[in-house]
């Protein structure tokens, strides 16, 4: 059995080394098309940094009127705090919205004049909340809603915001929607591609197939080295599509900096590198081996 | 023992490429199928090495019904025949040496025989020198000698030679057939198919002539004769 399983291996080998040209047309197209699919993993990482950014954008400001104890606003915080839609609530008192409100307007005299001139701090407290997700907003609004809290709140910022919100959910989910869809449509694409590619260089070998059924090698000793050769197609493939990756990855970075400042397209790639040549490998070595494996199955009959 | 019994094959319900055909070969024999193109010589062949199923009859090969076996069972059934085919049929992206060394590999011979077996027969069949050739360096005389010593290498019971000669100038017509000759005194069946009249008449063996799908003529010593 090791004897055959290594024989299979040697031939798989040979027919990779000594088919030049099939060899290197398999090669070529696996190597496309685990660009293909490198490419879509990284644009999904923009995908996504592009979506945290933009949620991080939405938010709701609650201001507390100025007679409202800070006490009262603190146990409303932590009543926020409890509910499952909440990520995150952020509180800011009167003294520090003022020290804000100094700052921003340093440069203004006059405004810093009518501060002092009114004595009493006019600015009010707020409470600054982000939601787990984008969609849980107008559930965050609906609870500032009770007639207990209303006495104490000046302004809730969702019912301004509302449309905006609204918006830049759909246009999250679209994005979202949009991507899987099209990842999956390209993988498909290039899954595609290289089975038939390798189906074409199979078909090359019909005859072959049917010399060694004729001298009376078994299905599975035919049948092994055209997946071991499809299977050593997708690890060259992985080696060579990471190898292209680099320089390319590496200079397309700076302009996706240059449009979302929160993303290093080559640092996440250096970062990852180990985990994106795995994949590329896995993807490589299924999908050529795969299909193989289907392809030779036509012909090893009669 | 190969037997045919009654053996039909029919293409498209109408083109009947073998009728009615019965026959048996025994251990040791040297026996040339023979008749005119289409005559159904190939078609015998193919049944017999299960490359396809006759349409109606049963073919026997020692314990095996041919007819009946599945063609995961192929393999192993041909393992105790040994083919030789016209278009020589070599993998071209081997040596010579690999080539015949398939045979043994597929049937998990062990490598130390491989290896000591091989050079030995190819040298037997005069290509000792020629181990290391891809079939395209090689003529066709060489070529079908590779064959020989692939079919020969792994000693079955049974060669079949369909149409060796078919591609060949008249001396390595000659050479391949002294070849078989040797394999056949050696005790190995010979099944040989062809239609050159010279190579029948000087082999003064059974003949077996084929006319339009039916056994016409089944002779010891047999010439070749078509009506």
């Amino acid at each position: 059995m090791l004897t055959v399983i290594s024989r299979v291996f040697q031939f798989g080998w040979k027919n990779f080394t000594r088919n030049g040209l099939l060899t290197t047309t398999t090669v070529a197209i696996v190597t496309l098309s685990l660009l293909v699919f490198l490419g879509l993993i990284l644009f999904n990482v923009l995908m996504s940094s592009t979506v945290a950014t933009l949620e991080d954008k939405i938010d709701i400001t609650v201001s507390f009127k100025t007679i409202t104890p800070e006490d009262e606003v603190l146990n409303i915080k932590r009543s926020l705090e409890t509910l499952n839609e909440v990520k995150e609530v952020k509180y800011t008192s009167q003294a520090e919205a003022l020290e804000i409100f100094k700052e921003r307007h340093a440069g203004d005299e006059a405004i810093i004049q009518a501060l002092r001139e009114l004595g009493d701090n006019p600015l009010e407290a707020s409470l600054n909340v982000k939601a787990n997700k984008t969609d849980q907003y107008a559930q965050i609004a609906a609870y500032f809603e009770n007639p207990v809290l209303g006495r104490y709140i000046s302004n809730v910022s969702y019912a301004e915001n509302q449309v905006v919100i609204d918006r830049l959910n759909s246009i999250i989910s679209n994005i979202n929607r949009g991507g899987f869809l099209a990842t999956l449509v390209l993988i498909l694409i290039a899954g595609l591609v290289v089975f038939n590619t390798i189906r074409l260089a199979i078909y090359a070998s019909r005859d072959e197939i049917g010399i060694m059924r004729a001298v009376g090698a078994s299905n599975s000793f035919v049948r092994g080295p055209f997946v071991v050769q499809g299977i050593v197609s997708g690890i060259v493939s992985a080696i060579f599509s990471i190898f292209i990756a680099l320089p390319s990855v590496y200079s397309v970075s700076p302009y996706i900096s240059q449009a979302i400042p929160e993303v290093s397209l080559f640092h996440y790639f250096l970062t990852n590198i180990h985990l994106l040549f795995i994949y590329l490998l896995l993807a490589g070595v299924i999908v050529s081996g795969l299909s193989s494996f289907v392809a030779v199955r036509r012909y090893l009959h009669g | 023992m190969i037997a045919f019994q009654n053996v039909y094959k029919i293409y498209n319900g109408s083109s009947v490429a073998l009728e009615d055909a019965s026959f048996q070969i025994n251990l040791g024999e040297f026996v040339s199928l023979v008749g005119k193109s289409g005559a159904g010589k190939s078609t015998a062949i193919s049944l017999l090495i299960g490359e396809e199923r006759p349409t109606r009859g049963r073919i026997f090969f020692g314990q095996f019904e041919v007819n009946k076996l599945k063609d995961r069972d192929l393999p192993y059934f041909r393992r105790h025949i040994g083919v030789i085919f016209q278009d020589f049929r070599l993998l071209s992206n081997k040596t010579a040496k690999e080539n015949v060394a398939f045979a043994l590999e597929a049937s998990g011979r062990p490598q130390k025989e491989i290896e000591d077996l091989v050079p030995q027969v190819l040298d037997m069949v005069g290509l000792g020198d020629k181990l290391s050739n891809f079939p395209d360096e090689l003529s066709g005389g060489e070529k079908q000698r590779v064959a020989i010593a692939r079919a020969m290498v792994h000693r079955p019971e049974v060669i079949i030679a369909d149409e060796p000669t078919g591609n060949l100038d008249p001396f390595h017509t000659w050479e391949i057939i002294s070849l078989l000759q040797k394999i056949n005194q050696l005790g190995t069946t010979i099944i040989l198919a062809t239609h050159d009249k010279d190579v029948i008449n000087s082999l003064g063996k059974r003949v077996i002539t084929l006319d339009h799908g039916r056994v016409i003529r089944d002779e010891e010593n047999g010439r070749y004769i078509l009506v």
